[in-house]
């Protein structure tokens, strides 16, 4: 048991000054234009004539600290020890002598390390802890990831989709995998209300906060108990009240799942950003592989590779056809779910007698 | 005789091309994870449970509590959330450190990185925290934030490496976050305040889907065009009116020599020059949209962040950006719900208000149409 205590607090983050290698210094703010050499290999050109190369890789997003110290070892051999990582995942090796590519990209391939994801390509896939180390999860990320990743392996090795394709997925409706706005997004779900355990409520919780945080105002005080009651017809299984209180757990191995999502984006280009529309309401939990998940997912991307224009992104596309075209193309089932009855509904309903059959 | 997995159905997860984060957890030799894990795909369901209060004496945050609920496979795997280096830009010397600190006090996982940015670190058992924490601070590494505070930012690569990029979000990651070490370390905010930081709006960072305050890159002026490099393009087989057919404003044209740009019509939306980064560029009067009240999830669904304000120059010492992020802070602190994010009081209590609130005006780009209904309040003294 240690008696230490901090030596020092609040110092902040390291200065970036420490971990830019030289030729970024050098021309900080004046790189001109870059080129995609091939997919996964970007050329910077400076104003002032340097030239600059990155090295783009996907990786596991949780890696053990060996397989870090390799890939250490790769940025101390061909990049004068600098490297980066980037928001989605992927590890970036900053070269400054072009002569050295070739040789990390034949080191990274005995890694088994893929070089990509730059471009028409797919990016690397986002993701939260989910069942590796959340307790709010109804679903794995990690190992979807990995299936999706094996599943549609070759794109992102490659630069020929019509455009980006980006995916994530979240463990449950928290989002932290940012699913709210990519162009595949695979959410956990629960279907079922929390059950509620008085003893931990009564002990653990504020109750009346955890009343006012419910968003459809399902959660009712129940003073005998000191604890709450759940209304299960008002409940829509989105957490928010187990965020907060370890008494209401809400997950089900029966019951959770996952739902698919398509054709959000989060740039401004053309179309300007938009929210990922729900697809899929429902597929069951199969680990470790999630076959149906996988299944859908390439059916969509096929679709779309099928039917997009150069440059238009997943919902660009389904925006231009229509929803109702992607349904029939895709044999997607269309249901009650799809048809958003919460808060902000009445903008998503179709009016005018513009209708495609 | 081949010794018999112990687990099995995660080893389904080492087949196939990509690189497989079981293999990753194997090689930690952290069994008890790797077990729990086993244990919640044989079961679909999640062990892990509510964490508790954990942490390092003097932070309220940076260390995220986690325990599980089958302790006789594993007990705790708490996390440790680092502040990452601005853009995640690492010298080799660092990142060792950082491996050998982790390795000798957790468990040699790590998670690279977070969906706020930090380096996560998973799995550190209590008594290890600030024998660890002090190796990290020897190196200069902190911890980030959690719960009700400022998070931890985080930047796109910026003008380090990218010639679309308007501001220096490195240099303003590193202002801010520095800023705000306080807010991060001791939350005592309704709920989570993010801020990226975009260069441009290709928006790297999901600024606009994941943050309180999106920090956007932007120009004032027109795009700079580079009419030889466009005819380049052109004869090396780019269809430039296809470009100028995906412009949202139909502000481009070509006439086969030269390419015609209608500035006033132009919403820098960035497809154009992505299309022909050597011809086109991003104007010289440049600066920045704040954006605010992003968020994945939440009470009304998910939100994309708004447009706060159009364009503002973002300098050093940033003493606008700063005094309106202060002032946004203090009303949100002062009128928001437990669990409530900036965006949901904003609509919570009207757009009109909160612009009141923090002093800005109302203008046109905030909005992509007026109101359609008639019913509006007017402020005291409005009406004589």
């Amino acid at each position: 048991m240690s008696t230490q205590q901090p030596i020092k607090l609040d110092f902040g983050v390291v200065h970036y000054d420490l971990m830019l290698p030289p030729i970024i210094k050098r021309n900080y703010g004046k790189w001109k234009y870059h080129e995609i050499i091939k997919p996964g290999i970007l050329k910077h050109v400076s104003e002032t004539g340097e030239e600059f190369y990155t090295v783009r890789a996907g990786a596991p997003k949780f890696a053990s600290v060996d397989t870090v110290r390799k890939l250490c070892d790769l940025a101390d051999k061909y990049c004068d020890g600098y490297l980066r990582f980037t928001s989605r995942h992927n590890i970036e090796f900053l070269i400054s002598k072009k002569e050295n590519i070739d040789g990390l990209i034949a080191d990274l391939k005995k890694m088994g390390l893929p070089v990509g994801g730059t471009g028409n390509s797919m990016a690397s896939i986002i993701q939260c802890t989910a069942w590796m180390h959340c307790h709010t999860a109804a679903t794995d990320a990690a190992g979807i990831g990995k299936s999706v990743y094996d599943g549609l392996f070759e794109y992102f090795q490659r630069m020929d989709l019509p455009a980006k394709l980006k995916i994530a997925i979240s463990g449950c409706l928290n989002m932290c995998g940012a699913v709210h706005c990519s162009d595949i997004a695979i959410l956990g779900v629960h279907r079922v209300p929390p059950k509620v355990i008085d003893e931990i409520v009564s002990k653990a919780c504020e109750i009346p906060s955890l009343i006012a945080v419910c968003p459809t105002y399902a959660i009712k005080p129940n003073p005998k108990a000191k604890s709450i009651t759940i209304d299960p017809d008002k409940c829509m299984y989105c957490g928010i009240c187990y965020g907060m209180c370890p008494g209401v757990p809400l997950a089900d191995p029966k019951n959770d799942g996952v739902s698919i999502w398509v054709g959000g984006k989060v740039s401004s280009t053309r179309s300007g950003p938009m929210f990922s529309r729900l697809v899929v309401p429902y597929l069951p939990n199969n680990p470790p592989r999630w076959p149906e998940v996988v299944d859908v997912v390439k059916k969509i991307v096929n679709v779309w590779v099928d039917g997009a224009k150069k440059d238009e992104r997943m919902g660009e596309w389904i925006e231009r056809i229509g929803w109702g075209r992607f349904f029939k193309i895709t044999g997607i089932p269309f249901t009650d779910k799809h048809i958003d009855d919460y808060v902000f509904a009445i903008p998503s309903m179709s009016t005018g007698a513009q209708v495609r059959l | 005789m081949a010794e018999k997995s112990e687990t099995p159905i995660l080893d389904e997860l080492e087949k196939g091309p990509w690189p497989s984060h079981v293999t990753e957890l194997k090689k930690t030799g952290y069994k008890g994870l790797l077990a729990l894990y086993e244990q919640i795909y044989q079961d679909k369901m999640t062990h892990w449970a509510h964490g508790g209060m954990v942490g390092v004496p003097g932070y309220d945050a940076g260390v995220i509590g986690r325990v599980s609920d089958r302790p006789d496979i594993l007990k705790d795997a708490h996390t440790f959330r680092i502040i990452e280096p601005a853009a995640w830009f690492y010298k080799t010397e660092y990142l060792r450190k950082i491996c050998d600190t982790w390795e000798k006090y957790g468990s040699g996982l790590m998670n690279l990185h977070g969906a706020t940015g930090d380096l996560q670190l998973i799995g550190i058992k209590t008594e290890n925290m600030v024998p660890c924490f002090n190796e990290f601070a020897q190196i200069g590494f902190d911890l980030g934030g959690s719960a009700g505070d400022i998070r931890t930012m985080s930047c796109c690569v910026g003008p380090a490496r990218c010639e679309f990029s308007c501001i220096d979000t490195l240099a303003i990651y590193q202002e801010l976050t520095m800023s705000y070490l306080d807010e991060m370390h001791r939350p005592r905010f309704p709920y989570k305040f993010k801020i990226k930081i975009s260069g441009c709006p290709n928006d790297g960072v999901a600024a606009t889907a994941r943050s309180d305050l999106a920090i956007i890159g932007t120009w004032r002026d027109s795009i700079r065009i580079d009419q030889e490099e466009v005819r380049k393009y052109a004869s090396a087989g780019l269809n430039i009116n296809d470009v100028c057919a995906k412009c949202p404003t139909e502000a481009l044209e070509w006439n086969g020599t030269e390419l015609k740009l209608n500035a006033d019509d132009c919403v820098r939306c960035m497809h154009c020059i992505n299309k022909m980064p050597k011809a086109l560029r991003p104007g010289i009067d440049k600066g920045a949209t704040i954006l605010i009240g992003g968020r994945a999830r939440g009470r009304y669904g998910a939100f994309l962040a708004w447009v706060l304000v159009p364009f503002m120059k973002v300098n050093p010492p940033y003493t606008e950006l700063k005094d309106l992020i202060k002032k946004i802070v203090e009303w949100w602190d002062e009128n928001g719900r437990t669990k409530e994010r900036v965006g949901e009081t904003i609509y919570r209590f009207g757009m009109g208000r909160f612009l009141r609130a923090v002093g800005l005006p109302a203008v046109p780009q905030q909005i992509i149409r007026p109101r359609a209904n008639p019913f509006w309040f007017y402020w005291p003294g409005e009406v004589k």
